[in-house]
């Protein structure tokens, strides 16, 4: 009985470690200028916590073999345990658990500390039951108010958002269903919701986060690779939740100020 | 001291009742309340497992006809992973390791007839019991069950117009938490109290089982934790039915205004999360204390460090309830706190890994001895590292932006709450069958059982970290609308086909209890040559659990194979001890 337990314990052990080291299911490309140095920190947290799970796995194989009753080991040890080797290990798991926070946080700091650039390119999102809108501020880069009480989802659009036409600052927004932004620049996404909590996912861009109803969320992140990437919800919205995806399309400096223009150019 | 215990027990020892009703059904006998919670946990854990089997066959056929709900819907997906949720959570592993085996054994362990309050412990049961009555009632009530997850989220779980399952079903749902938290309340005040006041001469703190002493830090973390969920509850409930706002800022439903303004749906995830996460330690401290036990029993050796383990429970206890924010890195909450929280949630691990190491410690040298409680106990220790590595990852805020919410996150709670709790019930469950019923389960079928269940466990959850990694969401009823969850799908295939067959083999299980309750061989008072109290009295143990003797204790609860020693164990009540070094 040892033996199949150590048997089984190291093929768990090694077939799941194969499918990690295999990489055969992985992390999409980054393609946002954070990806690299968060996904270095996802590799050095893999080979440590891969280390102490493959170990701790290994020994639980062996030992239960080594000492079963009929064994080589005739007599149990009559030990109360070690006090060194308990200090031991507690120190040592103590280091490794808060190095491994320390080396992340400044990564952590970079993401979420600071406020976007004042060049960053500006987008508003807006997440309702079960649909993204991004709203941009156009040329006098403010953007104009929404009512509540005007919204009608639908209409769609700048509707759906409950513009409110008579205040000059809307005049110039531009409201689209698929989100356009200029590659290697630094984009600051307001995120909002309407009715529940929603929350914006572009895997590739290593970005996530809440939007929720009452709250105007500032985020930022710099695209550093032209495509088109998916979003999806990443918060429980509703029954919809599952279809609730968009589209970010990353593209060069001219052809997101040409896409801009001819939106503003539809509206007039 | 002796005066003030036999003075105790004397006021504690209720005569044995006669009749069925008095003896069965209201009983004040903390044995067979301990056996109502537990066939209550054994009910809810078939319910919530069949739910899940509908949920797998649903993920990967999406068009198939189930039983009892016909054709899934988006909505009908989302409900039965509610229900699952809260059913498991609340009926399975808070029911069955503390309300079950705590309410059996804690008494007896100890060396008392009884809890402190008799009359406390039946009413807690059966507000438990009403609130699984009120909980499934939301399946058949009109709309449905609730669709917001079993961490309902407001504004989603506070507003009838959210989507189908958030009227009466949504209504019932909250109230069946309230009632629920009310019974863990006056089940953990009990606890308490008997272990503090109920203890046999001799029984001192450092002299109690881990068992007990992680069925009393348990309770203390319930009394602390289920007092701010009850409160959240009925504020939700204000929010749902009397028009406040606690939860709810200005929100429109399809553009309509729903009449709430000001609320703050953050402060329904701060009080949710501060029971939510000590909640996973209520799940799984008893566990742990089943399998320290276990492994030391099984491998005939004192337990490796208990003053660690004991200082280990205390800290996971104190910690538990200081890492709650780390479920909100992505909820908008200030991103300072999320560096604090991931400090501590970080440090949480230490005591984690001094149990393991302790666990692995104790299985050397020793003379381990195979018998089915014990490879559970094994299972439980290799489970609980595969389920506890994956939580550094999801600690640290940098990479939690990716993970959260996938199914990596799945697997890390399920893994280490979920099926490592149920191999500590699975283990207790083999270990004090022969005291609680006075026979032994079938050997041949339980190893069989435990094979196919270690086995599946990794197969049904290992692969949903590679799933997870691949952002694989959570809560998608389909995966045909986002391209890289649709490429996924072969894994979510493999998924279903092991739950299929983990699922199919807990029926060997329930055949073997109830078949060994009256076809098992006759047990012996003793027959693992245990040293706890449980195992100096008769099997099954009398309605004052010692026949009106007191025990007395003279040793520690893991005196094995001591040099010199007539037998491998010594018992707690032998005469004390003085061994040769």
């Amino acid at each position: 009985m040892g033996l199949v337990l150590l048997v089984v314990i190291w093929l768990i052990t090694l077939v799941s470690t194969y499918f990690f080291v295999a990489k055969t299911w992985w992390l999409p490309a980054g393609a946002s200028a954070a990806a690299a140095g968060i996904d270095h920190h996802f590799t050095v947290s893999f080979y440590l916590m891969g280390f102490v799970f493959v170990a701790a796995q290994l020994a639980l194989g062996y030992l239960v073999w080594k000492y079963r009753e009929g064994g080589s080991s005739q007599k149990a040890s009559y030990s109360h345990g070690n006090t060194t080797l308990e200090v031991v290990w507690t120190v040592l798991t103590t280091i490794l658990f808060v190095g491994m926070n320390l080396a992340s946080s400044s990564i952590w700091a970079a993401e979420r500390f600071r406020a976007a650039e004042a060049n960053a390119v500006h987008v508003e999102v807006t997440g309702m039951q079960f649909a993204w809108y991004f709203r941009y501020p156009g040329p006098d880069g403010k953007f104009g108010l929404t009512k509540p009480e005007l919204e009608d989802a639908s209409a769609g659009g700048e509707a759906a958002l409950g513009l409110d036409t008579h205040d000059p600052a809307s005049k110039d927004d531009v409201v689209s269903g698929v989100m356009v932004v200029p590659v290697n620049r630094e984009i600051e996404v307001i995120l909002r919701a309407q009715d529940v909590i929603h929350s914006f996912f572009v895997p590739s861009m290593r970005f996530k986060q809440d939007a929720v109803p009452g709250l105007a969320i500032h985020m930022h992140f710099t695209p550093i690779q032209t495509g088109d990437y998916e979003i999806a919800c990443a918060e429980l919205c509703g029954l919809g939740h599952y279809k609730m995806h968009g589209i970010l399309k990353v593209v060069s400096q001219e052809e997101f100020d040409k896409w801009l223009a001819a939106r503003e150019a539809e509206k007039q | 001291m002796a005066t003030h215990e036999s003075a105790a027990h004397a006021s504690h020892a209720h005569g044995a009742p006669q009749g069925f009703i008095r003896k069965w059904i209201f009983s004040l006998d903390h044995k067979v309340i301990g056996l109502q919670y537990y066939f209550l946990a054994l009910t809810a854990v078939f319910v919530g497992m069949f739910l899940s089997l509908l949920m797998r066959i649903h993920l990967i056929w999406p068009t198939a006809t189930l039983p009892f709900f016909g054709e899934i819907k988006p909505e009908t997906y989302l409900s039965l992973l509610t229900m699952h949720g809260t059913i498991m959570v609340f009926f399975v592993l808070t029911t069955a390791p503390q309300g079950g085996f705590g309410n059996y054994f804690l008494p007896i362990q100890i060396g008392a007839p009884d809890m402190a309050f008799p009359v406390l412990n039946m009413l807690s049961f059966w507000t438990t019991f009403l609130g699984f009555i009120v909980l499934l009632a939301a399946f058949v009530v009109t709309g449905g069950a609730p669709l917001h997850g079993w961490t309902g989220y407001a504004p989603l779980s506070a507003l009838q117009s959210a989507g189908p399952g958030e009227g009466l079903g949504a209504d019932l749902w909250i109230t069946s938490i309230a009632i629920f938290c009310i019974g863990a309340l006056m089940g953990a005040l009990n606890f308490i109290t008997t272990t503090l006041d109920m203890r046999a001469k001799g029984m001192t703190m450092m002299r109690m089982p881990l068992t007990v002493w992680a069925w009393f830090v348990t309770a203390i973390l319930g009394l602390l934790a289920f007092g701010v969920l009850l409160s959240a509850g009925i504020l939700l409930l204000m929010d749902r039915n009397l028009g406040t706002s606690f939860f709810v800022p200005l929100v429109t439903v399809n553009g309509q205004l729903t009449g709430h303004k000001g609320g703050s749906p953050l402060l329904w995830q701060h009080l949710f999360w501060f029971f939510g996460h000590p909640e996973v330690y209520i799940a799984i401290l008893p566990a742990m204390g089943m399998c320290s036990q276990l492994l030391s029993v099984f491998s005939r050796k004192p337990i490796f460090g208990y003053k660690a383990m004991v200082y280990a429970i205390m800290a996971i206890g104190f910690l538990g309830f200081m890492v709650w924010g780390h479920h909100m890195f992505m909820s908008g909450m200030s991103p300072y706190t999320a560096f604090a929280f991931s400090i501590m949630t970080m440090g949480i691990g230490v005591p984690s890994a001094i149990k393991t190491f302790n666990w692995l410690g104790t299985l050397m040298r020793g003379r381990i001895r195979f018998t089915s409680p014990m490879l559970f106990a094994i299972g439980f220790v290799s489970l609980f590292v595969t389920g506890g590595i994956s939580g550094p990852f999801l600690a640290q805020p940098v990479l939690d932006i990716y993970l959260h919410e996938t199914y990596f996150v799945i697997a890390h709670f399920h893994l280490i709450m979920g099926v490592a709790s149920i191999f500590g019930i699975f283990a207790a469950t083999y270990y004090w069958f022969p005291k609680m019923f006075g026979r032994m389960m079938n050997e041949p079928l339980a190893k069989l059982h435990f094979w196919l269940t270690f086995v599946g466990a990794y197969a049904i959850f290992m692969p949903m970290h590679y799933y997870g990694m691949s952002a694989g969401l959570r809560r998608y009823s389909q995966s045909t609308e986002v391209a890289f969850i649709l490429k996924l799908l072969p894994i979510q295939r493999f998924i279903t086909i092991a739950a299929f067959i983990t699922i199919a083999s807990q029926f060997i299980f329930v055949i073997n209890l109830f078949w060994s309750m009256f076809k098992g061989a006759k047990a012996s008072d003793n027959p693992w040559e245990a040293t706890t109290l449980e195992w100096i009295t008769a099997t099954p143990p009398p309605h004052d659990n010692f026949g009106g003797r007191t025990p007395v204790v003279n040793n520690g609860p893991y005196e094995y194979s001591v040099p010199g020693a007539p037998r491998d164990f010594v018992m707690q009540s032998d005469p004390e001890i003085k061994p040769k070094h």
